[in-house]
């Protein structure tokens, strides 16, 4: 994309008041003080003027002293880019560090093939992938609308509600154990894995190391038993049959079953989970937008990659340097940490023209960087992007006069999954 | 200039005058050939401008980079001709190719 002249004025006139009462603060701080990996600003959600100073004075950053030790931030567009297709320099190996600014527990690796480099990765990228073929898309779409009908049915009017636990959580979780055809009644044993996941244990209320492997391994034993009912069976399709029956996986060591159920399970859940709940946010704060978008439903599938763009559900991925590489005018050494920050890429002000604006009709919305670019962009971004189309397709159809957002939603403190653990709505009556 | 054909999954043809230097998958985009999303915006980087090239043009089309390789390696349909729209860049030598799209990009 072409470089874009910035009016950093005219762009930031009418921003958010806690982001216009944390402005100066953040750009009196010495940049050397920074740290996107403190939790403080996801909770408070100032990371978003952080980040612009980065990308406008220090584009490729070394922080020297970040929480888990040092680290590169990448913040702009096409750095991001750079660094994110050139596989063979950026390593995304768990022995390296894998794909998170913390590094996986040398003592508890996870091996999944977001985590690999090739051909490992290829191989069981490919085991995976048709379970989101268009096919079978195709065919999970009748059933993921039914589903999704019955949520917004059964949503009480005139009272407030979680938005997160009635809607984002039970729709991804729905859709999530119908993949792994997962025993139903169990199936929030998903969403509570996917959180135990991706829970740093440094924040305090997570659960420490020792308890959340222990976690991990009672969902290890959960789907072992669902591999061994299915794999002397027929192979059915589902994602656990699938990974028992295909050669490139059926001889999977525990861990790495593990590993890669892990993948799924937070691949398939936090991030569209996250995304539904921020789109209400954003189109009930736009109501221009969301009267275009009323106007005009053929927007639907627009909006939802200008949601995904917007919100960001995966703030970073990380990679390990496997050579000395310069990035951005700086030096990057082998074996150093470097962070993509999707979150920062996708509000570049060099390539997306008013980044801060949520906006239905987009130009060229599909261009984000939330799935990623190259050999590890996300493997079910088209079923993310359905799921949000129905959702979006299903609002309009039943709350022409939007749903009323009641309070200020509770954000994840986490400088990887970019979410939300409530907000509160009301359906007027 | 090249004048392009793309020949959509439904038989619709478009054929487009596409200037030196400017990638198929560009000049798709910039005038709403339907069946090409270009999500990368031309960096070989998500395969969702996946096309099949008619055999005769093959060779005028060039080689594949390892990265464009890669990309199609996990794109859906691929076949012996199948190429990244954005990894072709229109020249005299083009002149009269025809690619065909896909169903869907995925």
């Amino acid at each position: 994309m072409a470089t874009r002249a910035i009016d950093f004025a005219a762009m930031n006139a009418g921003e958010p008041p806690h982001l216009a009462a944390a402005r100066a603060g953040v750009y009196a701080m010495p940049l050397a003080e920074i740290d996107m990996l403190d939790t403080d600003i996801w909770v408070n959600d100032t990371h978003w003027l952080y980040f612009e100073r980065l990308r406008d004075e220090s584009p490729v950053h070394y922080h020297a002293n970040g929480r888990f030790g040092p680290y590169w931030s990448v913040t702009r567009y096409a750095d991001i880019m750079a660094v994110d297709t050139n596989h063979a320099q950026f390593s995304s190996d768990a022995h390296l560090g894998g794909i998170t600014a913390k590094d996986m527990d040398d003592d508890f690796i996870l091996p999944m093939f977001i985590a690999m480099d090739p051909p490992k990765h290829d191989i069981q990228r490919k085991a995976v992938s048709p379970i989101v073929s268009p096919g079978n898309l195709a065919n999970l779409e009748v059933l993921i609308r039914e589903r999704a009908q019955a949520i917004f049915d059964n949503l009480p009017v005139g009272e407030t509600f979680d938005w997160v636990d009635r809607v984002s959580i039970e729709l991804t979780t729905q859709m999530l154990a119908t993949l792994f055809d997962f025993p139903w009644e169990d199936r929030r044993l998903l969403t509570y894995w996917s959180d135990m996941a991706t829970a740093d244990e440094t924040v305090p209320g997570n659960p420490t190391k020792p308890e959340r492997e222990a976690i991990m391994l009672e969902c290890l034993m959960y789907f072992t038993k669902l591999w061994n009912e299915r794999v002397n069976a027929e192979p059915t399709g589902d994602l656990v049959s699938m990974l028992a029956h295909n050669p490139a996986t059926r001889d999977m060591v525990p861990m790495e079953y593990l590993g890669n159920l892990i993948l799924l399970i937070v691949g398939g859940n936090d991030t569209t989970r996250n995304s539904i709940t921020g789109g209400l946010q954003f189109m009930m704060a736009n109501p221009g937008e969301w009267a275009k978008l009323r106007a005009d439903p053929s927007l639907v599938e627009n909006a939802v990659s200008e949601i995904i763009r917007y919100q960001t559900p995966l703030a970073h991925m990380r990679r390990t340097a496997l050579v000395d590489v310069e990035l951005g005018g700086k030096q990057i050494k082998k074996g150093d940490r470097v962070v993509m920050w999707y979150v920062s890429g996708n509000r570049d002000e060099r390539v997306i023209a008013e980044p801060n604006a949520f906006k239905v009709d987009r130009a060229r919305a599909r261009q984000h960087l939330s799935f990623g670019f190259g050999i590890h962009r996300c493997v079910g971004n088209r079923l993310a992007e359905m799921q949000l189309k129905i959702v979006w397709q299903e609002i309009l159809k039943r709350y022409p006069q939007g749903i009323e957002i009641m309070g200020a939603p509770g954000r994840v403190p986490s400088a990887f999954v970019k979410g939300y653990t409530s907000l509160p709505v009301r359906i007027p009556a | 200039m090249a004048k392009i054909t793309y020949i959509a999954a439904d038989g619709g043809a478009r054929t487009l005058d596409i200037a030196d230097g400017e990638s198929l998958m560009e000049a798709a985009l910039a005038n709403g050939v339907p069946g090409i999303d270009g999500d990368c915006g031309g960096n070989a980087a998500c395969a969702t401008c996946h096309v099949h090239v008619d055999a005769a043009w093959l060779m005028a089309a060039g080689a594949k980079s390892d990265m464009e390789a890669a990309m199609l390696d996990f794109a859906e349909g691929v076949t012996a001709d199948s190429r990244l729209a954005c990894q072709i860049f229109a020249s005299p030598a083009l002149d009269g190719m025809v690619v065909r799209t896909p169903v869907s990009q995925h």
